[in-house]
């Protein structure tokens, strides 16, 4: 007798058998029909919904079935187990489902206007009954913007982060640290709004002849301001991740603390930093609102991000999904895959190029 | 070379906790000294004191003077680089350094500290593999990561490491602790081949590993938790193993107390 059965009465913790019986796939499999067919009398026969309902009644019923089932057969503890793993799975598989969905829906959708033309070819002189035009001006805007963006982004992000986790002490680190938060929350529009105010209004009639304009560098001043608080907070958390020990072991070989981190801690933090690096890269990349109150959005090509109007990607999308030409929506739909592809890409270069310096 | 050291009325805190309460000591050149005492008594601190590796934890502050040969480390003219470039340390835990490989590892403190030149960087890691007893065992993947070896082996790369520089001093904290008994024989060996140029230093738990490496030991107590650790007795190891002067320490290398 244990003690705990002495404690408890009934509950045996030392059993005689450590074997137990097991329900066999097929029941699995029978119980999950079964589940199904009955699901699909309830709600097609009461008329209450379509196949989706099917589904989810169904799957309500294949979880008491089997819970009923295995509780018979296994006992209580393994159908609680088999309960949680089935709930599991399938939240899992709802929370896929959206993204897999809107990967379909942007390559079934987006595939039409996949050709030549579309990415060779801007939209000036395209009229409303012309059924070509492109998205040429709207990549060169995002590619310029984001790139630019991300230049200025990167180092002061990270240098920033560096500031928090190796030198910030008291009060003064405390106040950034708070302020970076802040800025995590401030709504893309209103980042937009302050580089019109500051840099379109004030600064630009400087380098303009006292005119005020529009520039793609100005979308990327505003894509700056919120990329900085994703990527000093990530690369922040990465670098309080890097263990003390790997420190001190630099610091008693008679390291400076700067070449510590240079050589020491950023190399052991990289890919972590990549990861939030692209996170913020991805947000700018989808952002409208900026683009659209700085660089004013154009249908020509223009190269240059510091003069005259530019349009993005996500601008574009915005501007042919709105317009009253019939041959616009698709033309929205195949800038919508190439902005998630050209993400994709960029991500998954820069997880190759962080994964090459690390030794195998 | 190897350094004499002499702590007069070392006091350590930690905020406004004090961890070690005026330690005086000296250590001769080229002897090696072990540190005992129960756990949370102030050895490693102290340890870490002598390198002024402490102020890498916030509000870690001293009081007293440490000298290593007549300059006092703690003067505030002194630069901290250069004394931990002086001073070397190995810790409990190995820590290679996780993205660089086996060789980038050891000769990591002559690299980062200037040295380029690739025929001084193969010398100075064969050599100090060589003198951590590792080398026949990693002389043919020598471009594998440091992190992918044993812990046996991890220490020895640190100890490779922390010589490749030619410090005067190595600091040793508990560096066998996480160790099989061959690799701390290996380490052992190690540390007699070694005082022939270092002054080496020891915190360990380990009372034979004291009784078996050190010419002098130094026996650490607290009265009770809270209280600042001493130092109770510091004497030739002999001493302190075979007729210690003080009851505690006998209490303690006797496994009446700690």
């Amino acid at each position: 007798m244990s003690l705990l059965e002495k404690e408890v009465p009934g509950v045996v913790m030392t059993p005689d058998n450590i074997r137990s019986k097991k329900l066999p796939w097929a029941v699995d499999l029978g119980v999950a029909v079964v589940a199904l067919i009955v699901a699909a009398a309830v709600v097609l026969g009461l008329g209450l919904g379509n196949w989706v309902l099917v589904v989810v009644v169904g799957i309500v019923f294949y979880l008491a079935g089997m819970f009923a089932a295995a509780t018979r057969v296994e006992g209580r503890r393994s159908a609680r187990n088999r309960l949680w793993k089935t709930l599991i799975y399938a939240a899992c598989i709802l929370a896929i489902l959206p993204l897999a969905s809107v990967v379909w829906t942007l390559v079934s959708k987006g595939a039409a206007r996949l050709d030549g033309e579309f990415f060779g070819t801007s939209m000036n002189n395209i009229g409303a009954r012309d059924p070509n035009g492109g998205a040429y001006h709207a990549i060169i805007g995002t590619l310029e913007q984001v790139g630019l963006a991300t230049l200025m982004a990167v180092p002061l992000g990270v240098l920033g982060a560096i500031y928090l986790v190796e030198y910030g002490r008291g009060k003064f680190a405390l106040t950034v640290r708070f302020f970076v938060d802040v800025m995590t929350g401030i709504p893309s529009i209103v980042a937009g709004l302050f580089i019109l105010a500051f840099w379109v209004l004030i600064v630009s009639p400087w380098f303009n002849n006292g005119t005020p304009r529009f520039s793609g560098f100005a979308a990327s001043l505003a894509l700056t301001v919120l990329m900085l608080p994703t990527i000093v907070r990530s690369t922040e958390e990465m670098l309080r991740l890097v263990p003390g020990p790997l420190r001190e072991g630099a610091y008693a070989l008679g390291v400076p603390q700067w070449k510590t981190i240079v050589k020491v801690v950023l190399p052991t933090a990289l890919p972590g930093i990549v990861t939030g690096v692209m996170l913020a890269v991805a947000r700018a990349a989808g952002e409208t609102a900026p683009v659209l109150l700085v660089a004013g959005g154009a249908a020509a090509i223009n190269f240059d991000p510091f003069a005259g109007n530019q349009s993005s990607l996500a601008l574009y999308v915005y501007q042919q999904a709105g317009d009253a030409s019939r041959f616009a929506p698709e033309r929205a739909w195949t800038a919508a895959l190439t902005l998630v592809a050209l993400v994709l890409i960029l991500t998954i270069a820069a997880k190759l190029l962080a994964r090459r310096n690390r030794l195998t | 070379m190897a350094k004499r050291i002499e702590a007069s009325n070392v006091s350590s805190y930690y905020g406004s906790f004090k961890a070690i309460d005026s330690i005086s000591m000296t250590v001769e050149p080229k002897t090696i000294t072990a540190l005992i005492g129960p756990s949370g008594c102030g050895k490693s601190t102290f340890l870490r004191s002598i390198n002024r590796m402490h102020e890498v934890l916030p509000n870690a502050r001293i009081e007293g003077r440490l000298t290593i040969d007549d300059q006092n480390i703690y003067d505030s003219d002194v630069d901290v680089t250069a004394v931990r470039r002086m001073i070397g340390m190995v810790f409990q835990r190995p820590n290679p350094f996780p993205t660089m490989s086996i060789y980038e590892n050891v000769v990591a403190g002559l690299k980062l500290n200037g040295v380029k030149k690739k025929s001084l960087l193969d010398d100075a890691a064969e050599k100090s593999l060589k003198s951590a007893n590792l080398w026949d065992e990693v002389k043919d993947r020598l471009a594998r990561p440091g992190a992918g070896l044993s812990g046996g082996q991890q220490q020895r790369l640190c100890i490779a490491r922390t010589i490749a520089v030619q410090p005067q001093v190595v600091l040793m904290d508990e560096p066998c602790s996480a160790l099989d008994p061959i690799s701390t024989l290996a380490i052992e060996d190690l540390m007699f081949k070694l005082k022939d140029q270092f002054t080496i230093i020891i915190v360990t738990h380990n009372m034979q590993q004291a009784a078996r490496v050190s010419d002098k030991t130094g026996f650490f107590s607290i009265e009770k938790t809270g209280d600042p650790g001493r130092l109770i007795e510091y004497d030739d190891t002999q001493k302190i193993f075979s007729n210690p002067a003080e009851k505690k320490t006998e209490d303690y290398i006797t496994g009446r107390f700690g």
